[in-house]
């Protein structure tokens, strides 16, 4: 089966390092999403769900007939943008942070089980793995979505369980090659027990290849629960994302332009910084990779 | 490639198979009682078990898993209640459509994504290979529905060129494939490129310059052809992407393809036709990697005589 | 087979090994479908270890020498034989019932840089047996750990480092001194200066020894370096393809060695004094693959003096009265010394 990572991590491209103004932007771009995520009220004007019928697709401020009261404008159902998408940027980062951290530790366990069992529970697990592989993921969430319908905690355990199989992939290899020589074995015969050897030793040797990894697997869980949001069958209303805000502006494109777009921006930044960050993180950390 | 490595590729793309239907009934038979599912909560105990018996599901579970199998085999996947009809009918009248788009899309994406990627690894480290290596970081991290969403406002709204959505004519077609070749090309220009990175610093580069042969003779002789065996692996990946791109690429400019389809069915919880599009996705993947690794074997001698392919 | 020992003051040994043996599956198949061929790494190796001595265990690569040793640290499967530790038997215990004997029973690696967690300090590594053993407080555990590697050689300023940033013979004193923190008995060193350049292996050796003296070890020294061993050790075996031919007090092997294969491996040994020079005995040819050894004699396609009875029959290992065993027909054993 092919590997997904060899393509999402191509040959070290020096472009990043002679361009380092894209670098501070991506930096400065995620510390605002950051700083906004964590002091949520302080941006917002008014509750994110407060309805005001009066004030109905209020375009944002710069435009004519545009008022302080709202910077970004008013939904259709005169929800005040700019708040709306303050609680979206906290769920979304929140769901993506909770989902690629679900599936760290899923498929860094299951790696490890996986190299110190051998025999059939790697061949079960590498099954699983090709298996997980093959099929494109967002298939595999509408279908679980479909078959038990949607709530939150799938949600999140879906957004989870996206990903396991490279971490997985990673620390298996990584874990296999410790184990069979070097201060793998020396630990072992002080007498340390698999604890030990796995958590205080091999652990912290394949952090680096996991964090770059974790690099990777966070814009794309991003992408996937906004995609699933915009469609539809990720967040559910009365709460709202990213994607599910896009979702309901696309219906007023020709009449409240901002209403998509102002999300759909934010999204393209933060998963662009990301991407960039992410290159240059992994040149950093990792100079012989491939 | 030896046969034997064929016949094991094969034989495990046909378990794969069998294990995605498997999945699917015992997914379907997790998700609840069918019979409670369709007829509601409140219905007749003995209309309860009339159904059960009309469809089999008084019986044993493994008489039950074989009847599934067989209905697979004869392509009887059940009735589309939302659709009200066959379920398999309303897929396969939506395929076309679907394949149209992908057809377009693949196409596009190779006459760009190659020659990009080629011509950025030809001149390295050059201010185009900086710029094309930019537009693709952006472009594979953008979201295909941002993506289309700032199209629909560009072409549709402001200028007016475009139909927002919908199919028929070439002009709705625009915008849709356009959408989706920006991911897809991203992609390909990136491997590609690090595919010829890779083998513009083989040794036989040098020896191939050194018994005279002209730079362009040389990439074009000897580069080119090793560079499109590691892009071979490439293939199934992107079928894959192709296929999430599609549901959401379909669902942004309303058009009537299977993604479309599958998004309906999921929100109407239209289990049958959900399960008919998941199994086709899984096999045509399948199907995808079982040739991209024949054509490895075939293409790469040194792959095909393993006897172990995994 | 299993030399006994013959002197008077006969204490049991601290260890004994008998008949071990290790095969591990080839992945080569005989047919398509065949079973796999099994190399017999280890093949019957009996010696014993006195408390308080230095034993060496010479031969070339891929002797089997270093499995030997992993066989008896249970790091590889025995498929037979039986190790004695104090007369307690090592092959098949537990992981839990190794982790008291961990403590007496220590290793010392051939790669001092492979044998060491490159993320942590060395004196975090030296530290690490104590807490896996919860032997004494952070505080006394510092001291000692501190103690030690002063005791090895390494200074204050070093301590801190990561084992890339010292040099191969300060990494194996680390290594070292990690192997000595907890006190052991026995320690087994596995090629231990072969990796180091040749004008710091003599003083890891003299370290070695000083320690030895000064902490009271017994020592199984394994290496292909002949005159390292002579050095050091009081007695040798030497082994050839998963077989020990031959084995005696070191100062008897090395200057009346009786089997073909050690003299040849003795007589390679660059002589310090140009005047004394001895006619040098050719190994022929490379020594065969383990998984298909020659019939007979292990050795005889290689020997000068291999007979039609060297191609046919095994010799054993035959002990004389000092000490001194052979497993060889065409030996020439002194008759003046046989008891």
């Amino acid at each position: 089966m092919t590997t997904h990572t060899e393509i999402a991590a191509p040959r070290r491209a020096k472009w990043q390092l002679k361009l380092p103004l894209l670098i501070w932007f991506s930096i400065a771009w995620l510390a605002l999403m950051l700083l906004i995520a964590v002091t949520g009220d302080l941006w917002q004007p008014y509750e994110y769900q407060a309805i005001d019928l009066h004030a109905r697709l209020q375009p944002p401020v710069w435009l004519e007939g545009g008022s302080w009261s709202h910077i970004f404008g008013t939904d259709h159902l005169g929800r005040d943008v700019l708040s709306r998408l303050v609680t979206s940027i906290q769920v979304s980062l929140l769901v993506a942070l909770v989902g690629t951290l679900i599936g760290a530790v899923m498929g860094t366990l299951i790696g490890l089980i996986a190299a110190h069992f051998r025999g059939w529970v790697d061949d079960l697990v590498m099954i699983a793995i090709d298996y997980q592989a093959a099929i494109p993921f967002m298939i595999l969430a509408l279908a679980v979505v479909a078959f038990f319908s949607n709530s939150l905690l799938l949600f999140i355990l879906l957004m989870g369980i996206y990903g396991w199989e490279r971490y997985a992939r990673i620390t298996r290899g990584l874990a296999l090659s410790s184990i069979q020589h070097g201060y793998a074995v020396a630990v072992r015969t002080l007498g340390a027990s698999p604890w030990r050897i796995y958590g205080r030793h091999i652990l912290p040797n394949i952090a680096n290849a996991l964090i770059v990894n974790m690099t990777l697997n966070f814009p794309q869980t991003i992408m996937l629960e906004t995609s699933l949001s915009f469609l539809g069958l990720g967040i559910q209303p009365p709460m709202t994302s990213l994607g599910n805000m896009v979702g309901f502006g696309r219906d007023y494109l020709l009449t409240a332009w901002w209403l998509a777009s102002l999300p759909a921006l934010v999204i393209f930044f933060t998963t662009l910084a990301f991407a960039l960050l992410g290159d240059w993180v992994r040149d950093r950390l990792d100079p012989t990779s491939r | 490639m030896t046969p034997l490595y064929a016949l094991q590729k094969i034989t495990r793309a046909l378990l794969t198979v069998l294990l995605i239907v498997s999945t699917v009934f015992i997914v379907l038979r997790l998700s609840g009682d069918p019979a409670i599912y369709v007829l509601g909560l409140d219905a007749d105990p003995q209309a309860l078990d009339a159904f059960r018996t009309r469809w089999g599901l008084d019986q044993p579970i493994f008489v039950q898993y074989l009847q599934f199998l067989s209905n697979c085999l004869q392509g009887d996947f059940g009735y589309s209640y939302f659709e009200e009809r066959d379920a398999m009918e309303a897929v396969l009248e939506r395929l076309p459509q679907t394949l149209l788009l992908m057809g377009v899309t693949g196409l596009f994406t190779v006459l760009i994504g190659i020659p990009a990627g080629v011509y950025a690894a030809l001149h390295h480290n050059s201010w185009i290979d900086r710029m094309t290596m930019l537009v693709s970081v952006a472009g594979f991290s953008l979201p295909n529905f941002v993506l289309g969403i700032f199209l629909i406002l560009l072409f549709s709204v402001t200028w007016q060129l475009l139909p927002t959505g919908g199919s028929g004519t070439w002009q709705h077609l625009v915008m849709p494939v356009l959408t989706m070749t920006v991911a897809e090309a991203a992609v390909f220009a990136r491997f590609t490129r690090s595919a010829m990175l890779e083998v513009l610093h083989q040794p036989y580069m040098r020896t191939a310059r050194a018994k005279g042969l002209r730079w362009h003779q040389a990439v074009r002789r000897h580069a080119l052809p090793n560079a499109a065996i590691p892009l071979v692996t490439v293939v199934g990946f992107f079928v894959g992407t192709l296929i999430a791109g599609g549901v959401v690429t379909e669902s942004v400019f309303a058009w009537p393809g299977l993604g479309r389809l599958l998004v309906t069915s999921v929100a109407n919880r239209d289990l049958a036709v959900v399960q008919i599009i998941v199994m086709l996705i899984a096999c045509s993947m399948v199907l995808t990697n079982l040739i991209v690794d024949l054509l490895y074997g075939w293409l790469d001698p040194r792959v095909g005589s393993l006897r172990t392919g995994n | 087979m299993i030399p006994k020992s013959n002197s008077p003051t006969a204490q049991a040994p601290l260890l004994q090994v008998s008949d071990l043996r290790c095969a591990f599956k080839s992945s080569k198949r005989k047919g398509f479908f065949g079973p796999h061929h099994l190399i017999h790494a280890v093949n019957g190796v009996s010696f014993e270890v006195n408390a308080g001595e230095a034993f060496g265990l010479v031969g070339e690569s891929g002797c089997g020498k270093s499995t030997t040793a992993k066989l008896i640290l249970n790091m590889a499967h025995a498929s037979g034989g039986s190790v004695l530790y104090r007369g307690q038997e090592l092959v098949g215990l537990s992981h839990q019932a190794w982790k008291p004997l961990r403590r007496r029973l220590q290793y010392v690696f051939q790669d001092p840089l492979g044998a060491l967690d490159p993320r942590m300090t060395v004196l975090d590594q030296v530290i690490e047996p104590l807490t896996i053993h919860q032997l004494h407080d952070r505080n006394q555990q510092r001291q000692l750990a501190t103690q030690l590697l002063h005791s090895v050689g390494l200074q204050d300023h070093q301590l801190r480092k990561y084992p890339h940033e010292l040099s191969g013979g300060q990494r194996q004193r680390v290594v070292l001194a990690r192997a000595l923190i907890l006190e052991p008995e026995l320690l087994i060193c596995d090629e231990p200066i072969s990796a180091l350049d040749v004008s710091i292996q003599a003083q890891i050796i003299n370290l070695l020894q000083e320690l030895r003296r000064a902490m009271g070890l017994t020592l199984l020294f394994i290496s292909h370096d002949l005159s390292v061993v002579r050095h050091l050790c009081e007695r040798v075996a030497v082994m050839y393809l998963g077989q020990i031919v031959e084995m005696g007090p070191a100062k008897q092997l090395f200057n009346e060695p009786r089997h073909p294969y050690t003299q040849a491996l003795i007589s390679a040994i660059p002589k310090a004094d140009p005047g004394q020079r001895s006619e040098r005995i050719p190994l022929m040819g490379e020594p065969p693959s383990p998984a298909a050894p020659p019939a007979g004699c292990r050795f005889n396609p290689r020997c000068a003096l291999a007979t039609e009875r060297c191609r046919n029959e095994v010799p054993t290992l035959v002990q004389s009265g000092d000490n001194h065993a052979v497993a060889c027909f065409e030996a020439k054993i002194p008759v003046t010394e046989v008891a």
